[in-house]
């Protein structure tokens, strides 16, 4: 039997999800339409003059082979991001999930990293990783591996997901976690009494339960990989060299903050924002259906 | 009686707070931190303390592009400061900015306060006036790009300690360091800047048509003539030979030369301070190097750093303020320490002249370097500065091209190519925004 609550009062329901409600609108619904608006203007940086130009922003960007190649650097970085840092952080996870000496303390390392924002991640990763003087150069010429980001584009990209994935290992750890400790003992006793090794008990029965919660970081690892690994970039790389690793969401930023290109950069984070509605979609509607709830 | 209490403490502090006789306050937004920013408040506290109408604020807003923005919101919302400090490349922007901005020239005419554009050194001045030779902000901090070297490295590989004229030269001393055992022999700051702005100014070639864009918002690029091409892949040689290291596209390689880790490097006149603090170096400064088959090089450089503008929308009292304080600034006894706390360039030529008067330049050798290679020649069209819309990403897009073919991926014509497609069609869209 499903449990309903029933208002009495026609109003109440709504005075109660109108804060919610103002929030969704003040600041995501206002904005975006915002952005709309002036996606489809030609403006000067101050607001003096502005003109409807209609899609003409949009037929800039899509002549632009550059845009387009940011399209292939920010899907080669996203998917990197999101599949290395799930990846990791479930290995991590059920491993720190074994452990039974000092496992507390594990998992405080692993969870650390969260606490350290996007750009001083961005900026550790600069410095020790930087071009004759970092830390990891250094070893990495005893090795005799030539590094320097700072013109090699694939090295600047390895770089960058190297950081943007440290960053969102603690967070992926972290669900992963509290995923393994809610799997019922008994049910993995049994299937080792049934003679499964680990690797058999591991992809038979721990991966499929946990499969919602592997399905919830996927999107907020696309989520993060998409928006919020901006301040890692701008760290360490601004977008270079060349255009190794001008993900959409930097291009956004450079062209309308630094550069003050109203109208390109808001048809640009339009097109960002239909991308990532689409990849929800995608997600929710093809993935979700192979998720054992 | 607390109630009571309280509204008297408030009575008295107001009364402190707005004294009987008001002072104006002028709003002024910077981008200079650190020691700069500990010396521009040096010069907005002198200034409040010779005189009592009126009062610069002074608000740090983080970098360039930052405070730039910042006051692009601020207009919007009508809370514009007086006076905001604007990087050069952010001149164009300003400039077609018609309704924002008050030009320089209007508002010393309407304060009734003296001002002769000619005071100023000319490349400053060309810079920052319109074509009928009205400045339209005042210069501030200026700087123009130098080549230092260090001469303990040129010892160390048994070379002459002297610096290299032309580029043929720095190739051969690049050569001779790198077989003595140098690992980082030459390094740059600024990519376009150095080697696009600078090195068209100083071989008398146009960065683009229009007189550099100041003539008109339809100009284009032509930074893909033969000398240019032959200048970038000079430097991409040099790169593939080890002889060129890349440091990045704003001021990282003034790190790596004040570390001892380059022994040349082409950085801006500006990390002189740093140089100096390090200690690490036996420093030399020396003007840029030259092609010596190009005619009529060297020319003169071009400056960088920013201008303040001012901007619409305040009350005539406040432009008196605003006025009287660029009076202030222009002085050269003003202008002079401003020079020697910074080493950015003088301003005026009076206080070039009083610096030398004082002897700084003598127990100082080198720090008129600057000065003597903006004022080199008269400068031309092609090295009066330059003024293209949309610059920020347009310098973005030189820089990532330039990238292209340090890296060995574009041959430099095709990336020079590629980048003067790519800006030209940033220069329409600006023209046609700004109509």
């Amino acid at each position: 039997m499903e449990k309903r609550v029933v208002f009495r009062s026609a109003w109440l329901p709504f005075v109660l999800v109108a804060p919610q409600l103002a929030i969704t609108v003040v600041f995501f619904f206002w904005p975006a339409s915002q952005a709309v608006w002036y996606s489809f203007q030609l403006q000067d940086a101050f607001g003096l003059r502005s003109q409807f130009v209609g899609l003409q922003n949009f037929y800039t960007l899509f002549k632009d082979s550059n845009y387009l190649l940011s399209f292939r650097t920010t899907a080669v970085f996203s998917v990197a991001v999101a599949g290395i840092g799930i990846a990791l952080s479930l290995l991590l996870a059920v491993m720190a999930d074994r452990v039974v000496r000092g496992a507390m303390a594990y998992k405080t390392l692993l969870i650390w990293p969260y606490a350290v924002a996007a750009a001083v991640a961005g900026v550790l990763y600069a410095f020790m990783f930087a071009p004759s003087i970092g830390i990891v150069t250094f070893m990495l010429r005893q090795f005799g591996v030539h590094w320097d980001w700072v013109i090699n584009g694939n090295q600047a990209m390895l770089l960058v997901i190297m950081a943007a994935v440290w960053n969102q290992i603690s967070y992926n750890f972290l669900f992963f976690l509290a995923g393994l400790q809610s799997i019922p003992k008994s049910l993995i006793e049994a299937a080792a009494i049934d003679g499964a090794g680990p690797a058999r008990r591991f992809w038979s029965i721990i991966f499929p339960l946990l499969s919602p919660t592997a399905f919830f970081l996927l999107v907020v690892n696309v989520v993060y990989a998409f928006f919020g690994t901006f301040g890692i970039i701008d760290a360490i790389t601004q977008g270079g060299p060349a255009q190794s690793t001008t993900i959409l969401v930097y291009k956004v930023y450079h062209d309308g903050v630094k550069a003050a290109d109203i109208g390109g950069s808001s048809a640009q984070s339009v097109i960002l924002m239909a991308i990532v509605i689409a990849l929800t979609v995608v997600q929710f509607r093809y993935i979700e259906r192979r998720v054992q709830y | 009686m607390k109630v009571r209490l309280l509204a008297a403490a408030a009575a008295v502090a107001g009364a402190f707070a707005f004294p009987a006789h008001a002072q104006v306050e002028v709003q002024w937004w910077h981008s200079m931190g650190g020691a700069l920013g500990e010396a521009l408040n040096g010069l907005a506290n002198q200034f409040n303390a010779e005189q009592k109408d009126y009062k610069i604020v002074t608000s740090y807003k983080g970098s360039y592009p930052e405070s730039m923005t910042a006051a692009i919101a601020a207009f919007r919302a009508a809370q514009a400061p007086h006076i905001l400090q604007v990087f050069e490349v952010g001149t164009a922007t300003m400039m077609s900015a018609k309704g924002a901005i008050k030009p320089v020239y209007q508002l010393m005419k309407e304060a009734g306060e003296p001002f002769d554009p000619k005071a100023y050194l000319p490349t400053v001045t060309g810079y920052y006036s319109d074509l009928k030779g009205n400045m339209l902000s005042l210069p501030f901090n200026s700087s123009t790009a130098l080549f230092y070297i260090d001469r303990n490295k040129f010892k160390a590989a048994g070379l002459p300690p002297v610096a290299p004229k032309t580029w043929k030269q720095v190739v051969a001393t690049a050569e001779k360091l790198k077989a003595a055992g140098q690992d980082c022999v030459y390094t740059t700051g600024w990519p376009s800047w150095v080697h696009i702005e600078n090195f068209s100014a100083w071989h008398n070639i146009p960065i683009g048509t229009r007189q550099n864009g100041m003539g008109g918002l339809d100009a284009v690029f032509t930074i893909n003539s033969p000398t240019h091409v032959k200048h970038i892949q000079m430097l991409s040689d040099m790169a593939k030979k080890g002889l060129f290291t890349y440091a990045g596209r704003t001021n990282q390689a003034d790190a790596k030369f004040q570390s001892g880790e380059c022994a040349m490097a082409t950085i801006s006149a500006g990390a002189l301070g740093g140089t100096i603090k390090a200690g690490k170096t036996d420093w030399q400064l020396n003007v840029l190097p030259y092609h010596d088959d190009v005619k009529g090089a060297p020319q003169n450089g071009i400056i960088g750093g920013a201008s303040l503008w001012v901007m619409s929308g305040r009350k005539a009292e406040e432009y008196k303020g605003v006025a009287k304080f660029f009076t202030f600034l222009s002085r050269p006894e003003v202008q002079m320490e401003w020079h020697i706390k910074t080493g950015y360039v003088p301003i005026t030529l009076a206080a070039y002249e009083l610096t030398k008067k004082s002897g700084f330049y003598d127990k100082n050798p080198g720090r008129d370097t600057a000065v003597l290679q903006l004022t080199n020649k008269a400068p031309t069209a092609n090295s009066k500065g330059l003024r293209f819309g949309n610059f920020v990403q347009g310098r973005t897009i030189i820089e990532e091209e330039l990238e292209a073919a340090f890296a060995g991926k574009k041959t430099a014509k095709v990336a020079l190519d590629a980048a003067v497609k790519r800006g030209n069609e940033l220069l329409r869209q600006f023209e046609a925004a700004n109509k």
